[in-house]
């Protein structure tokens, strides 16, 4: 243990760890919070004040010329980092994973979760002068639910019954049904509050956020300047923001080592280690909610047979993913989407290990022979044909024969991804376990990408949305985590880390499992050091 | 050098109605080839979330569920008529949104082309200047191995000594509007000599053979005796001569310069054309790929058009064909 507060000590002390993150894994490790202040002594985080001023750059991927401001079309890396630049939603979710106040400043539920009432924060005005109301709050809302809306909330939407405003402050929102988990929908991030909720000009770039934004060039690049009415002192130091687009790989990490901008994202695990090795650079790594799954349809020969799909998840060697595909920036999936990333995960489901018996067991039982064809492409994950390569020399040792078809990037999730019955693919994780499940595992789901129907499941899914107590709804997701693992469609050997790098410049990084990039909120949180 | 006015300007014309002919025929392969792409914008558009009423709707709002033959005729109409249409993914004018890119390939191409061909041809004339000795070999030893590394290996070695190591120079090229001129020109600095070493090859080996093939005419040995300087007689008696060649040569290499920077973009992450067109075809917007490839093939016929052109013009002997 001496050695390993030693490790931390001298982390925290070259800035590789925050405060926070160092508390905590003080704690992990049973130190008590008063001793380890007293370890780290003042000098670590003398820098810990930020340092106001100066132009913070991000050099991401993700952007194109196509993208748009309007919050409710963002779908891809760099129009979300921008958003968080400008924007602001009603509730936060903190690195621990709560709810937190935001834009609102506290939330009432009552009718068993059906009715809520948000009360809003006084005092804030948009980027053009106008005080944030709660008119705006629920344009806003009306205009993510509304039946044409295009916006990437809708799925999270689609329960509001209706949305009105209450007095001067309040917004209160009606469900058709209770859902203990609506201040965690409400932190979506396309759910920015914009003036009479951009239903005059959705891509105007105006809200409430800590930089207007100054330049706007889509797949270029974008600068936010600091709005000086800005509401809150705990973010947006730097005088200046920018986002430069940069989808080559090389060309981010260029940039980064030549010291002309402070962050990436998506740094390739396999040159992550040699990267963290430079001096002026620090590889930010967090544990989050996505996976790489490979996916079967229940519901097509021959994996509608549960025996085949048993045999299939033992057969494949999790940590020999996690090891060559992942580096090691990453973590084994137990074939169910939640993590410990997720609040009310129960970390006593049993592990399933890589067992060749035990698949050739439950293959022979199948009664299924033949090549098993399995679709991969670069566009799933990177790595994915590599990955699926893998497993088929897994699955040989149980004497099952997979077959990778490598399929092209450009289309595939259009002509593959939920089309053909045995393909890899990629799912970035949700804020709840509710949503996570809503959305890729309810029998009717839109994007049931495994094509598994189970009825108690649903009933369990609907069950734990209205149950308020929380051990008892640990309980139930607990019994649906299970059936997944245990039934489902999903073969989910490894989840990944949002892996990133900063220049180690910079101060005032939080690790957060949210999204890559401190959730998207590194250019606000961070300074210049 | 006498030019006979009449059937140079018949040759100019015939040649410009060849090309548009010519542009005809590549505007249905263009349309046909978008066509196959797999896929299309409405659902591209919205991504995982597809559902198939959703893209029904978005290929009728968008005119994508109209035959083939009447969009293309539609669109071709409109081209004729200057307008290149709406971007699909963005609403975007096509024309606006490639005005400022196609200043930037262009900005690109011809600052390369300012250092390439001079140095190229220079190159050449040393070349011949010292035929067959170590300088001569070395000039073709140093251009033919740039030449054959791949662009982006090239990108890739300046961006680490350049930028990465010796940090002289940015490792990515944007730029944009409100940067002054010395901004822009140290901002595209690496991918210039990237492009530079990509192009010189060819255009020096051309320049060497051709002024080699007149060395050993009568004049120059003429000149010789009259006891002009060795540049001399390569600049002025051999050089003119042998004109004709390295014009095709240069202008294959210009039109490259334009067209043929995708790659180079990508890596610098220059906002040029090639980038455009990378980013409308993974967005399936097919009047901005279709816009872009019409202008690249526009630019691609229009040099060598040139190039015929100029060539006739050094050859009198190309003027009166047997």
């Amino acid at each position: 243990m001496h050695n390993k507060i030693e490790q931390l000590t001298q982390e925290a002390k070259k800035g590789r760890l925050s405060r926070r993150d160092f508390m905590r894994h003080a704690a992990a490790i049973g130190l008590a919070a008063p001793l380890a202040t007293s370890l780290l002594g003042q000098s670590a985080f003398a820098a810990e004040a930020p340092k106001k001023g100066g132009h913070l750059i991000a050099a991401l991927t993700g952007g194109s010329s196509t993208d748009s401001l309007d919050p409710a079309l963002s779908a891809s890396n760099v129009p979300f980092n921008i958003l968080r630049t400008w924007g602001e939603t009603l509730v936060d979710i903190s690195p621990e994973g709560e709810a937190i106040p935001w834009l609102a400043e506290s939330w009432d539920s009552s009718n068993n979760a059906q009715t809520w009432t948000f009360t809003i924060r006084k005092g804030i005005t948009f980027h053009n002068g106008k005080t944030m109301d709660n008119n705006d709050v629920a344009k806003t809302l009306q205009r993510h639910s509304g039946e044409d809306t295009k916006s990437g909330a809708l799925g999270i939407m689609r329960d509001i019954k209706s949305i009105t405003t209450q007095g001067t402050d309040k917004v209160v929102v009606e469900l058709t049904g209770g859902n203990a988990d609506l201040p965690y929908l409400m932190s979506d991030y396309h759910l920015v509050i914009q003036p009479n909720g951009g239903f005059d000009a959705p891509a105007a770039g105006v809200g409430t956020g800590p930089y207007k934004v100054k330049v706007n060039e889509p797949g270029i690049r974008h600068v936010g300047e600091k709005y000086d009415g800005y509401w809150r002192d705990s973010v947006g130091h730097a005088d200046t923001v920018e986002i430069r687009v940069m989808n080559d790989q090389t060309a981010r990490m260029a940039a980064l080592q030549s010291g002309s901008v402070h962050f990436v994202n998506r740094v390739a695990p396999k040159t992550a280690k040699l990267l963290g090795r430079l001096p002026n650079v620090d590889i930010v790594n967090a544990k989050g909610r996505g996976h790489y799954p490979f996916l079967m349809h229940a519901d097509t020969a021959p994996y509608d047979n549960n025996e085949l799909r048993m045999a299939l998840k033992y057969a494949i060697d999790r940590d020999d993913l996690v090891k060559r595909i992942l580096k090691g920036y990453g973590s084994v999936g137990n074939d169910n989407p939640i993590n410990a990333a997720y609040d009310l995960f129960n970390a006593d489901i049993e592990q399933r290990a890589y067992d060749p018996d035990k698949a050739a067991f439950h293959y022979k039982k199948s009664g299924h022979s033949g090549p098993i064809v399995l679709r991969s492409s670069e566009a799933a994950f990177s790595g994915a044909v590599d990955a699926a390569l893998l497993f088929s020399q897994h699955a040989a040792k149980a004497g099952i024969e997979v077959k990778v078809q490598k399929e092209p990037a450009d289309g595939y999730w259009s002509n593959v991804w939920n089309k053909q019955p045995f393909c890899a693919s990629y799912w970035g994780g949700r804020n709840t376990q509710d949503q996570m499940f809503s959305v890729a595992y309810k029998s009717t789901a839109d994007w049931n990408d495994t094509k598994w129907q189970r009825p108690e499941f649903d009933s369990l899914l609907a069950k734990a949305r209205t149950e308020t107590n929380r051990d008892n709804r640990k309980e139930i997701y607990t019994d649906m985590s299970m059936m997944v693992r245990d039934e489902g469609g999903a073969i989910i050997p490894m989840f990944n880390d949002f892996v990133d790098a900063k220049s180690s410049k910079v101060g005032g990084y939080i690790t957060d499992p949210s999204a890559e990039l401190s959730n998207g909120f590194a250019l606000i949180r961070c300074w210049l050091a | 050098m006498a030019v006979d006015n009449n059937s140079l300007s018949t040759l100019v014309v015939k040649r410009l109605a060849l090309g548009l002919l010519l542009l005809l025929a590549i505007s249905v392969l263009i349309f046909a080839g978008t066509e196959l792409l797999p896929g299309d914008v409405a659902q591209s558009i919205l991504g995982q979330s597809a559902t198939p009423e959703a893209v029904a709707n978005l290929r009728a709002e968008m005119g994508l569920d109209r035959p083939a033959l009447t969009r293309y005729f539609s669109w071709l109409f409109g081209i004729v008529q200057g307008d290149l249409g709406t971007s699909l993914s963005s609403g975007r004018d096509i024309s606006t949104m490639i005005g400022d890119r196609l200043g930037n390939t262009l900005f690109l191409a011809s600052s390369a082309a300012l250092i390439s061909v001079p140095l190229a041809i220079f190159l050449g004339m040393v070349a011949v200047h010292y035929r067959d000795g170590i300088v001569d070999k070395l000039i073709s030893i140093t251009t033919i191995a740039t030449i054959s590394l791949p662009e982006f290996f090239i990108g890739y070695l300046l961006i680490l000594f350049l930028a990465v190591n010796w940090n002289l120079l940015p490792s990515s090229s944007i730029v944009y509007s409100d940067m002054s001129f010395m901004e822009r020109l140290t901002a595209i600095a690496i991918p210039c000599i990237t492009l530079t070493f990509v192009v010189l090859a060819h255009m020096m080996r051309m320049t060497r053979a051709a002024i080699l093939n007149v060395m050993n005419s009568a004049y120059i040995e003429t000149a010789e005796l009259k006891g002009l300087s060795p540049f001399k007689i390569i600049f002025h008696h051999a050089l003119p001569n042998a004109i004709s060649p390295i014009i095709t040569v240069v202008v294959l290499n210009l039109a490259y310069l334009v067209v043929g920077v995708i790659v180079v973009e990508i890596i610098f992450v220059y906002p040029g054309m090639g980038q455009l067109l990378v980013d409308h075809v993974t967005n399936r917007d097919v009047p901005v790929v279709q816009a872009v490839g019409l202008i690249f093939a526009a630019i691609y016929i229009l040099l060598n058009m040139f190039a015929d052109i100029m060539s006739i013009i050094a050859n009198p002997r190309l003027r009166h064909p047997k």
